[in-house]
């Protein structure tokens, strides 16, 4: 029990921190601080201890599942926790500055706000990710979805509302597909603890139903295609930092309920078709989203479009998976993905939201020799392109490389060819920025300074994916630590 | 082991690191960056001449490591990588030089020399890499560095030829890794070996081997300019000359030379790729493409326009020399990638002079300037008469070799072909000669810069003095052991040894 307290902690301390942020509103920076500082010791003890030890639980109360409720850590809840921990502490760094330096007039106001909300998200983050049982995944499920659409809001104006509204009927409607698929689950299994639900499942048709509601609910709030549509107009028109977290985060904890559902407690329920299907839909969102973005009049537009296409690769994994369980490259290449994504993004939207402060719009074609006020965020910018293209060295480069030789030697060769597709689109849209951002005009777009700090951030998240494809090695392995059922105990 | 490891490491990080700090660089810092370009230049070719004698002594090289489960990332010293690495880096200890001078007082040079040293890198790395995996990430790296370059001036032509040079290179990328992967889920991860790795698979696995290395000729073929692939590399020419004379002779068209070298002699190996039939279509792309290069460079009036399809041309000798089965035109093809590299280089060190100096761009301007920039020119015309294969000159030994070699391995018609691409190469490059030299010089040059002594700056005079003189050497002494040729014969002798 003593040794189980990281996994608390990592929940708490964001927990804590966004209370104390609301109730003393003129410290909001000092609790995000702060709550960085535990996050990151209690990960670092926590990735020792499922290192050395495997699979780390702990019962809320003492009390064991099915009774009570239960945490617990694996490997792959590892890498989403050290994904997250990356994310939050670029995202509170950007942030000290990035509200200060806005001419807006309520900026006070909106980063008063701000801290608390952003500190609630990171908590049901974490505590989404080390839930073990699927009533608790819908409880931190909602909590995500209100401090996000919350977040939203908070850039003001118009738009930001409207999108904000759409975000949230969404988001309740999902919500309310889950919980019904959470109910016919517990009729039929008496029981909603993911590792004992995997002993209780079988594939009959009360089953179909609720995976079916619970399916649908994940996928509209993991915009995969065709129900991404409230995706764009949210993520562009919230706050940078805020953009940041929604693409590079909050989409992936529906994802990563839909990998537990399908693959730890439901594998028995799971068909060749479905898989196909769902794999078929991220195609098509890869496609789809990337033609959008090249066609998409601004710079944040373009870099949510380029979202919707890049989840749509993190679908590839189910038909992998469903083709061979234990296929350890299509697990690391899909994860490997994620994380990639989620660094890139998160440093793209930064850097689209130095641009969009600095020249005061993100209309592209307006953009012309941006380069000149702003070197270092159009060099990030471009960095980050190389691994959504999925060029070497980057994390994407290693994602793809996976999918592609798993795809490959299973015979699945209609993925490889959406896969090599969408990586050209990809480096296409990126270049659409990018050939503005170069151009040498007489009148280079008139910019601000931006605050150094605002820019270095951006350009170090962008190092990251950048050069992750050549240390992919380490954090694919922790997928296999403490985590016998996702692949089943085995090498490959 | 490990020390030997690290000295191709060393290799690359020479130019990397270099190219980081430079990019960091204020635009004003101008002599820091010139002493860091030279530095990381001068210990790369120290570095490489240490490799040199380490290989003499019979050391091995070899640096691996996992860099995705299953997937070696991989570098090693044979004697292929070490043909191309040699050339790569002392050709850009003079293009460095050469664009130092080319582009002073020019803007955005920090960053044009950070992406100049990722382009070296990347293309020693193409060099180094002794597996199909880190040879693939080489050759996108190098794509991505070259681009900037290229659009370096950001006028609307730049951007657009940029946008058709990333266009063709990345689908071709985009080609190599589907075929690399496709490879690696058939073969694994084998390193690159004489004679190919493929034996196992020929009986079993024939068509898809066929499918295979069109894929991979298609790659790669986009780099070398082999017709119908060659469409950006007129267009790239927009760039600035140190540029040009990296895309041709010392990085990315080199790269794709390598690459079709490496693929056929170290993957598939040459017996085995004329065993499945795959030789004779490469020897007619390869034909076509020379032919077609030649033609339409006599239509060229820009100068580096005319140069670009000569590249197109040339650089298909190489892959000439390869679809030819048999030792002696192996030789042939190999050997030009020396050659081709240090006369084309020459070429354009001087096409960017006569546009520094007076504003020359097109042949029909040339009247006439070899009387005003009579070292430019001398440079010039040995390295044009070397194309042309003039006796006593660099291009002769592989024109000799090519043929010599055809003969032997039963293809006769392969001296037509020379013949035919000698003849429209003097028709092609004698008229600018006789215009440079014979004709009389304009009352006024479109434009006249004086840089004090020499004709033109000495940082764009020596470069390609040097390159000429080259040109010189490795004709007349070819048959020394001080020259490409003997370090070729060394690599023909291991792939056909029985």
């Amino acid at each position: 029990m003593t040794a189980s307290w990281p996994i608390v902690a990592l929940i708490l301390a964001p927990l804590l921190a966004a209370a104390a942020a609301f109730a003393l509103p003129r410290h909001g920076r000092q609790a995000a601080l702060l709550a960085n500082l535990v996050a990151a010791a209690a990960l670092a003890l926590l990735a020792r201890q499922i290192v050395t030890g495997g699979l780390q639980t702990h019962d809320i109360g003492g009390w064991a599942a099915p009774l009570g409720i239960g945490l617990r850590a694996d490997g792959f809840a590892l890498l989403m926790l050290v994904v997250t921990m990356i994310i939050a502490a670029a995202v509170s760094l950007y942030a000290l500055r990035y509200f200060l330096f806005s001419h807006d007039p309520e900026a006070a106001h909106r980063e008063r706000y701000f801290w608390p909300l952003f500190l609630f998200l990171w908590s049901a983050l974490h505590a989404l990710f080390l839930s073990a049982d699927i009533f608790n995944l819908y409880v931190t499920l909602e909590l995500l979805g209100f401090a996000a659409v919350a977040l939203v809001a908070l850039a003001g104006g118009r738009e930001a509302l409207a999108a904000a509204m759409r975000y949230l009927w969404v988001s309740l409607a999902a919500s309310l597909f889950y919980l019904m698929g959470v109910a016919l689950v517990y009729g039929q299994c008496a029981t909603v603890d993911l590792p004992l639900l995997a002993t209780r499942a079988s594939p009959v048709p009360t089953l179909w139903v609720a995976l079916a509601l619970m399916t649908v609910g994940l996928l509209a709030k993991a915009a995969l295609f065709p129900m991404h549509f409230w995706l764009p107009p949210a993520h562009a028109s919230a706050p940078a930092p805020v953009s940041a977290l929604l693409s590079a985060l909050v989409v992936k904890g529906p994802f990563y309920i839909l990998l537990r559902l399908w693959f730890e407690a439901f594998p028995v329920v799971m068909t060749p078709v479905i898989a196909q299907a769902l794999g078929a839909l991220g195609a098509a969102a890869i496609l789809w989203g990337s033609v959008s973005a090249l066609l998409q009049p601004r710079l944040k537009l373009l870099v949510a479009s380029s979202t919707v296409a890049q989840l749509g690769y993190l679908f590839l994994l189910f038909p992998m998976v469903t083709a061979r369980p234990d296929s350890f490259l299509a697990w690391s290449g899909g994860l490997l993905f994620l994380g990639a994504h989620a660094c890139a993004k998160t440093a793209m939207f930064l850097a689209a939201g130095n641009i969009l402060h600095a020249a005061g719009h993100d209309r592209i074609k307006d953009l012309d020799g941006v380069t000149h006020a702003l070197p270092i965020s159009a060099f990030a910018f471009g960095l980050v392109g190389l691994s959504l293209a999925g060029l070497p060295p980057s994390g994407g480069f290693a994602g793809k490389w996976l999918l592609l030789s798993t795809a490959l030697a299973q015979g699945q060769w209609w993925w490889v060819l959406v896969i090599l597709v969408g990586g050209l689109l990809a480096a296409a849209y990126v270049m659409r920025v990018l050939t503005h951002a170069f151009a040498r005009v007489p009148e280079p777009t008139p910019c601000e300074a931006i605050p150094p700090i605002m820019e270095w951030t951006a350009l170090a998240m962008a190092i990251l994916p950048g050069g992750l494809g050549l240390l992919a090695h380490a954090p694919t392995e922790w997928l296999r630590l403490g985590a016998p059922i996702l692949l089943k105990g085995s090498g490959l | 082991m490990t020390t030997h490891g690290l000295v191709l490491l060393g290799i690359l990080f020479s130019s990397f690191f270099t190219g980081l700090v430079i990019f960091f660089l204020r635009e004003d810092n101008h002599r820091l960056r010139v002493w860091l370009n030279l530095l990381g230049a001068g210990l790369k070719l120290i570095l490489v001449a240490a490799l040199l004698w380490g290989i003499h002594q019979g050391y091995h090289y070899q640096l691996s490591f996992d860099f995705l489960p299953g997937l070696p990332f991989s570098l090693g010293a044979d004697a292929n990588s070490v043909l191309f690495v040699t050339l790569s880096s002392f050709l850009w200890f003079w293009t460095t030089l050469y664009a130092v001078g080319y582009l002073e007082d020019s803007p955005h040079r920090s960053r044009f020399f950070g992406f100049f040293s990722l382009c070296v890198t990347a293309t020693t790395g193409i060099a180094l890499s002794a597996n199909l995996v880190t040879f693939l990430v080489f050759y996108e790296l190098l794509t991505v560095s070259t681009y900037p370059l290229v659009v370096h001036r950001g006028t609307p032509q730049a951007m657009r030829g940029g946008k058709i040079y990333l266009a063709y290179t990345l689908a071709g990328g985009a080609v190599l890794l589907l075929a690399v992967a496709w490879f690696h889920s058939l073969a694994g991860p084998v390193p690159f070996k004489e004679r190919g790795v493929v034996q196992t698979l020929i009986a079993a696995r024939p068509n898809e081997l066929r499918v295979l290395f069109f894929l991979f000729i298609l790659g790669i073929g986009v780099k070398a300019a082999i017709v119908p692939l060659h469409g950006w590399l007129p267009r790239a020419m927009v760039a600035p000359a140190p540029v040009s004379a990296l895309l041709h002779a010392v990085a990315v068209v080199k790269a794709g030379a390598f690459g079709i070298m490496r693929v056929v002699y170290d993957v598939y190996g040459v017996e085995n790729a004329a065993k499945l039939g795959l030789m004779q279509p490469l020897a007619l792309a390869a034909t076509v493409t020379i032919v077609y290069g030649s033609t339409l460079a006599l239509f060229q009036d820009e100068l580096k326009k005319r140069l670009a399809f000569s590249t197109v041309s040339q650089v298909s000798y190489i892959v000439l020399g390869v679809a030819i089965l048999g030792p002696i035109s192996t030789i042939g093809g190999l050997v030009h990638l020396v050659h081709q590299g240090i006369m084309k280089i020459t070429l354009f060190f001087c096409a960017g002079n006569y546009a520094e100096t007076v504003g020359i761009h097109r042949v029909s301007e040339m009247n006439g300037v070899g009387r005003r920039m009579p070292w430019t020119t001398a440079a010039f015309s040995v390295a044009a008469l070397g194309m042309i294969g003039v006796p006593l000159l660099a291009g002769a030994v592989t024109k000799q070799y090519l043929k010599l070699g055809a003969e032997q391995a039963g293809a006769p018609w392969v001296g037509w072909v020379l013949a035919a691409s000698s003849l429209l190469n003097a028709a092609y490059f004698l008229p600018i000669l006789w215009r440079a030299w014979i004709k009389e010089p304009p009352a006024r040059w479109p434009v006249e810069h004086h840089f004090g002594r020499w004709e033109t700056h000495w940082m764009l005079l020596l470069p390609p003095l040097v390159t000429a003189a080259l040109v010189v050497w490795a004709g007349i002494f070819a048959e020394s052991s001080f020259s490409p040729l003997a370090w070729v014969k060394l690599i023909a002798a291991r792939e056909f040894a029985p």
